[in-house]
């Protein structure tokens, strides 16, 4: 049975990766994410774990060891933020396409430049073509459970991708929290034993990983890639479903909050979901017909089941803690234009950039994203497509 | 550490025939000397480059092991992942053989690019071997400059022309910079003196911790010389002290072979079109300073060697 403790987001992890207990973790310190490695060396020293530490000289050689390790048939694992995720960029498409199943935190900060180290979720979105799963964390909790069930999904021989956990940086990362754990025994029997089918240290089948691809294959492995992308939504739902007979605790492709007979509704990912979540209930206290849904997958994009919730409503604002720059709003936002597309009545959609650099979203203001929202819902129209929220003009 | 030629030869080949280098290309040469001191299983990193491309074109492999290319800058950071594997995996009895692990890269990849992960690597001490073959350019792409190219040569980024005479500026001396972080054992070798070559391989292998070997490797197309001529122009590489033979054990340096008589390092450039500009008489100078440099280089050795 679960336990009770208090932990930060940052400590939920690397409790979870001792538990985890992988073979290999090739990491490099990054703000917000050091202490997860700090914590996890002493595991390391403390012979709490099997691992191998190799503690790199980069992210880019963080990554490149991982992906050595897990070639070599280990359940291997790294973690990073920010400057370290665009670091390690062209080796994170390598893993991807070496179907290896990697499982990496991501504790979310802002990209430089300027310089910042709070959290938006610039990072993890500029690797959201890279062909890894990507479970985003509402708060320690999530980002503990995400965790398990991310190795789970990994490794599942319909899938064989890599899976990226994210959570906020210090909103998440270094909040503390209440939060239930599983036992260390639960949790090994949960992920299993890690089997591999091709490693390069089995004698009797050698192997070749990386070799030139040229006009003749390299679509072939690139429409696979895709499929297995595909594939991975009923599976990272078969896992939510043991995860909850194990814990107790529900996991979907999103949480619908509140969004049955809702009339318009705010889309968000990651912390900030919790503080949409109270102003819902405030507005519904009020009678409003408002509601929230979290998304917890972007990668898949689970836009099929989107189509189902969101299709119902008259309005959506969908609310990203990224820019893209392409003057059309953040990834969130076109990702869900395009996935309602199709519907026959389909809500008006709106987008709202919040957070950029670690800027607090307060109630008030997503009390106005409902009220504009609102005045879309009943035929008005937004003064902007898309509105950079609470900045200063 | 004896090496028996017969011996040697009985053995399966590691990088197969079929791959699709060019004739006379260094780099096979040196790879299948160097594999031919192995005993057991092996995986092979590689770099991006001419070794890479030519020996692993989907669904062909030239290679009869385990086989990994990552990316260009990071074979080490890779082979070090895969060697971590394998401590684990065989400290939880996971793995039964005794496997090597060795990485080979360019000079491009080795020297440049992939520097920061060669050092690293080295510092952590994997148990692995590290092996450039050094052409002297990025081969691969057209014969770019590298920080591996000698003086005054004809790159297609420092191309010889009306103002410019060729590169302007001396290689790095890489095996000297492998030696400087302490690591049990580096070496410079060259596939014209195999039984050199090959020994300083066993020794690689059976040390504990990480080893750096530097292979001369001829390009004809960027030396811009006959692929008749590969072994003999190693020879001089050597004979002029252009590209001394010596090992650093534990710290110790070693010469493992001094020419009967230093040649001058001419001899070895007039060869390679890259060099033929430096022959017009304006440019004089500038073999000059390319002597004046395998000079010093030479004595600097030759002391570290304790060589009179």
């Amino acid at each position: 049975m679960g336990k009770r403790v208090a932990l930060t987001g940052n400590e939920a992890i690397a409790l979870g990766m001792r538990q985890i207990n992988p073979d290999v973790v090739a990491a490099y310190p990054i703000t917000p994410q050091t202490d997860i490695v700090q914590y996890f060396a002493s595991f390391v020293s403390d012979g709490q774990v099997k691992t191998e530490l190799v503690t790199v000289e980069s992210e880019h050689s963080a990554m490149s060891a991982t992906i050595g390790a897990a070639a070599a048939g280990a359940r291997a694992m790294t973690a990073t933020s920010s400057q370290g995720l665009a670091l390690m960029w062209e080796v994170v498409y390598i893993a991807a396409s070496f179907r290896l199943p990697i499982v990496m935190p991501v504790v979310n900060r802002a990209l430089s430049g300027p310089i910042n180290i709070h959290c938006d979720h610039s990072d993890s979105m500029g690797a959201r073509d890279s062909g890894w799963i990507q479970l985003y964390s509402e708060n320690a909790q999530e980002a503990y459970d995400n965790l398990l069930q991310a190795v789970k999904i990994a490794e599942d021989k319909r899938v064989m991708l890599p899976v990226m956990v994210c959570q906020d940086g210090f909103i998440t990362s270094h909040g503390m929290e209440n939060l239930e754990i599983l036992q260390d025994e639960e949790v090994r029997t949960f992920i299993g034993e890690y089997t591999p089918d091709y490693s390069l240290l089995d004698t009797k089948r050698p192997v070749m990983y990386g070799p030139l691809d040229l006009q003749n294959y390299y679509f072939e492995h690139k429409k696979q890639q895709a499929e297995a992308m595909k594939d991975a939504l009923p599976v990272i739902l078969e896992v939510a479903e043991e995860y909850r007979k194990l814990s107790g605790r529900e996991y979907q492709l999103f949480e619908a909050y509140r969004m049955d007979d809702a009339e318009y509704a705010v889309v968000i990912m990651g912390s900030a979901a919790g503080t949409t979540r109270v102003v819902v209930d405030e507005l519904r206290a009020a009678g409003e017909k408002v509601g929230l849904l979290k998304l917890r997958v972007f990668r898949p994009f689970p836009y099929k089941a989107l189509q189902q919730v969101l299709g119902k409503v008259k309005a959506v604002a969908v609310m990203d803690r990224a820019d893209s720059f392409s003057g059309f709003g953040g990834p969130l936002f076109s990702e869900i234009r395009a996935g309602l597309y199709d519907l026959e009545t389909r809500p008006r959609i709106s987008g709202y950039i919040y957070g950029l650099g670690g800027r607090d979203l307060g109630i008030d203001e997503i009390k106005r994203v409902f009220a504009e929202t609102k005045m879309i819902a009943r035929g008005g129209d937004a003064a902007d497509l898309v509105t950079h929220l609470g900045v200063r003009e | 550490m004896s090496v028996n030629l017969k011996e040697l030869s009985k053995k399966p080949d590691i990088l197969t025939p079929g791959h699709r280098l060019c004739a006379g290309c260094g780099a096979p040469i040196a790879v299948r000397q160097l594999l031919s001191a192995l005993d057991n299983p092996v995986v092979i990193a590689n770099a991006t480059g001419c070794l890479e491309v030519s020996t692993s074109i989907f669904p062909y492999s030239a290679w009869n092991c385990s086989w990994i290319h990552n990316a260009f800058e990071n074979t080490a950071a890779t082979i070090s992942g895969v060697e971590a594997a394998y401590k684990s995996l065989k400290r939880q009895g996971k793995v039964k053989e005794d496997f090597k692990f060795i990485a080979f890269g360019g000079d491009g990849g080795t020297y440049d690019i992939g520097f920061q992960s060669l050092s690293g690597a080295m510092e952590r001490g994997h148990d692995i071997v590290y092996v450039c073959y050094d052409n002297g350019a990025y081969m691969n792409t057209g014969v770019q400059r590298s920080s591996a190219t000698p003086l005054g040569a004809d790159t297609t980024t420092s191309p010889a022309g009306a103002v410019v005479p060729g590169k302007l500026q001396h290689r790095k001396d890489l095996t000297a910079i492998m030696a400087a972080h302490n690591i049990p054992y580096v070496a410079q070798g060259s596939p014209s003196h195999f039984t050199d070559l090959i020994k300083k391989m066993k020794k690689a292998l059976a040390v504990k911790g990480p080893a750096f070997i530097n292979v001369l490797a001829p390009c004809p197309r960027g030396w811009r010389t006959e692929t008749s001529e590969t072994i003999s122009l190693l020879r001089l590489a050597v004979d002029t002290c252009f590209w001394p033979l010596y090992e650093v054990e534990d710290g110790k340096w070693n010469l493992t072979f001094k020419p009967k008589e230093k040649k001058p390092v001419e001899e070895w450039l007039k060869h390679q079109g890259r060099f033929r500009h430096l022959f017009k008489p304006e440019n004089r100078h500038l073999i000059d300073q390319f002597q004046e440099y395998v000079d010093k280089n030479w004595e600097t050795l030759l002391k570290r060697c304790e060589v009179s």
